[in-house]
């Protein structure tokens, strides 16, 4: 007699360890095999859109910290871009030096978090993840230094930052820089050459060239998939054409080039953050800005290359106080769309580990 | 997948982490020993000088959730006296903004970071209870004579640099045998 078996219906969350945060997946199983994935997104809803609304443009730089909470420096950046588009602003160079070495450090940090998190995905259970914490500690201690917060910084301001570096900054930041290379090696003869992450991850997840592009996928997804893009390099914002860095594409689109790439990525951050340090200018760093800010009626969309993608703020302003229309485009929402088509076909196990090498960040995706 | 020889990656991984076993520990036990926080600290609730406060609620008016309520009345030299100063503590996201924005530094940060209650209503602070005191001093966020006079924060980027200058080059071996139990 044959076994006849029917498709089973699990929900995967919204408390489970490996959604890094509150996320539930409903997945139709036949078996162990995966035939449908549709994720379910919202428990992390705080309306932080329509809350905006009523704000001034100042007191919406909080808000920004609590969308991707480990990347805030970058959405702080992203929004106050946004901004300074709209009311045509400029921008010390000291600020601009900041700001870079701001975002960089972030993308260290963030990038620390996604690699050790996917390892832990993996089945290298905290281990990996606690050495990695253990540099993204040196770097909150730093952004604790300078702003007086760990994780939500609150400290790009529309026109430059809210406070020059203190002078025990620049010296911490230089023995980081010149540490981290090698800790990056340990981590690559830690793990990348180890035959249970190459088994499990190659070949893994695949995210064709064309889907990704199609789906809008950014970041470290698409450059996975082969796509040579980077906000960065392609659309220049703030002073990045002034720095020489490489874009690392991966070729097969899988699981362990998604890993890979954020590895490399955050060699090129080394690399930036090493240029930036020296050419850092003296001078003011916030221009004077009217504290309640009236832009002028119109729109803007701006976009930076946030550790996990494209972030793009887009503002519409009625010439008051506070924006007309405030909306996030989240990387992570988007990058999240690709989870389906890359997951048909595969184990439970194997969409574990897929969507951990998306890295979501689940207060970005809810808002 | 096919490897020419199986094993050498999961043994280089292990040679990292057997490294591990023999360096300082990087993490301290906390209740007992407490590291230095950054001068610049947004920590917990605000500290306010009555003397320099004018009443002119700018504090207020910044602060994106309004925790902070001021009531004022005119007084005597045509200048306003503040009646009541509310901060709303439960609420506040500690972005330290109303900090930034008062004129006359009339208002700060605190530097504490153990502020635990048991009653929401206890978290809503009135005038006397912002004080400043014992438990509740200012800390540098936008203060910058406040700043050095605070002491220097604890780094962890400099952790193998300390613990060997102060003479206490500790590890794994070293640490269970001064505590008589494993790390």
């Amino acid at each position: 007699m044959a076994i006849r078996t029917e498709p089973f219906i699990l929900n995967m969350g919204p408390q489970h360890p490996s959604t890094h945060g509150v996320f539930r997946m409903r997945v139709t199983l036949d078996g162990e095999v995966v035939l449908d994935v549709e994720p379910v997104v919202g428990y992390l809803h705080r309306g932080i859109e329509k809350l905006a609304e009523g704000r001034t443009y100042t007191q919406n730089i909080p808000f920004t910290d609590r969308l991707d909470y480990l990347a805030s420096m970058t959405n702080n950046l992203a929004y106050v871009l946004a901004v300074e588009k709209l009311a045509g602003i400029e921008v010390p160079e000291r600020a601009e030096h900041l700001r870079i070495i701001m975002a960089e450090m972030m993308r260290i940090a963030s990038h620390l978090m996604a690699v050790g998190f996917f390892l832990n995905d993996l089945g290298a259970m905290m281990t990996p993840v606690l050495y990695m914490w253990r540099e993204r500690e040196k770097l909150l201690d730093l952004f604790e230094m300078v702003c007086g917060q760990r994780l939500t910084y609150n400290y790009m301001r529309v026109g430059g930052v809210s406070h020059d570096i203190p002078e025990e900054f620049l010296p911490a930041l230089r023995r980081f820089v010149a540490e981290m290379p090698g800790l990056i090696d340990e981590y690559d003869q830690f793990l990348a050459q180890n035959e249970i992450v190459l088994a499990r991850s190659k070949g893994v997840g695949v995210l064709p060239e064309d889907l990704a592009i199609n789906i809008a996928a950014s970041g470290p997804v698409l450059r996975a998939s082969g796509v040579q893009w980077d906000i960065r390099r392609g659309d220049p914002y703030s002073i990045y054409d002034r720095f020489d860095f490489d874009i690392p594409v991966g070729s097969a689109g899988d699981c362990y080039d998604r890993y890979w790439v954020r590895v490399q990525e955050m060699r090129q951050s080394v690399r930036i953050l090493e240029q930036a340090i020296p050419q850092l200018p003296q001078g003011e760093v916030c221009a004077k800005v009217p504290q309640l800010l009236r832009p002028p009626v119109g729109e803007v969309y701006g976009r930076i290359e946030a550790p996990k993608g494209e972030l793009g703020f887009y503002l519409v302003s009625d010439n008051s106080i506070a924006p007309y229309r405030f909306r996030i485009r989240p990387p992570t929402l988007i990058n999240l769309t690709a989870l389906r088509d890359m997951v048909i076909g595969w184990k439970v196990a194997d969409l574990i580990i897929t969507f951990g090498s998306i890295d979501v960040c689940l207060g970005e995706i809810d808002r | 997948m096919k490897f020419e020889r199986y094993g050498i990656g999961i043994a280089k991984g292990m040679m990292v982490t057997f490294k591990h076993l023999f360096r300082s520990p990087i993490t301290v036990q906390y209740p007992e020993e407490k590291l230095a926080v950054s001068r610049r600290i947004r920590g917990n609730e605000l500290v306010w000088y009555p003397d320099r406060c004018t009443g002119c609620a700018t504090c207020a008016k910044s602060c994106p959730h309004g925790n902070i309520e001021i009531v004022t009345h005119v007084g005597d030299e045509n200048s306003y006296v503040v009646d009541k100063f509310e901060v709303d503590t439960g609420r506040c996201m500690f972005c330290g903004l109303c900090v930034e924005s008062c004129p006359y530094e009339a208002l700060a940060m605190g530097i504490s970071y153990e502020r635990a209650q048991y009653r929401r209503g206890d978290m809503v602070l009135s005038k006397d209870a912002l004080l400043l005191s014992d438990i509740r001093r200012p800390s540098g966020y936008a203060r910058p004579k406040v700043e050095v006079t605070l002491p220097k924060q604890t780094l962890l980027v400099y952790w193998d640099k300390d613990r060997e200058e102060g003479g206490q080059k500790v590890n794994f071996l070293t640490l269970s045998k001064k505590r008589g139990r494993g790390v």
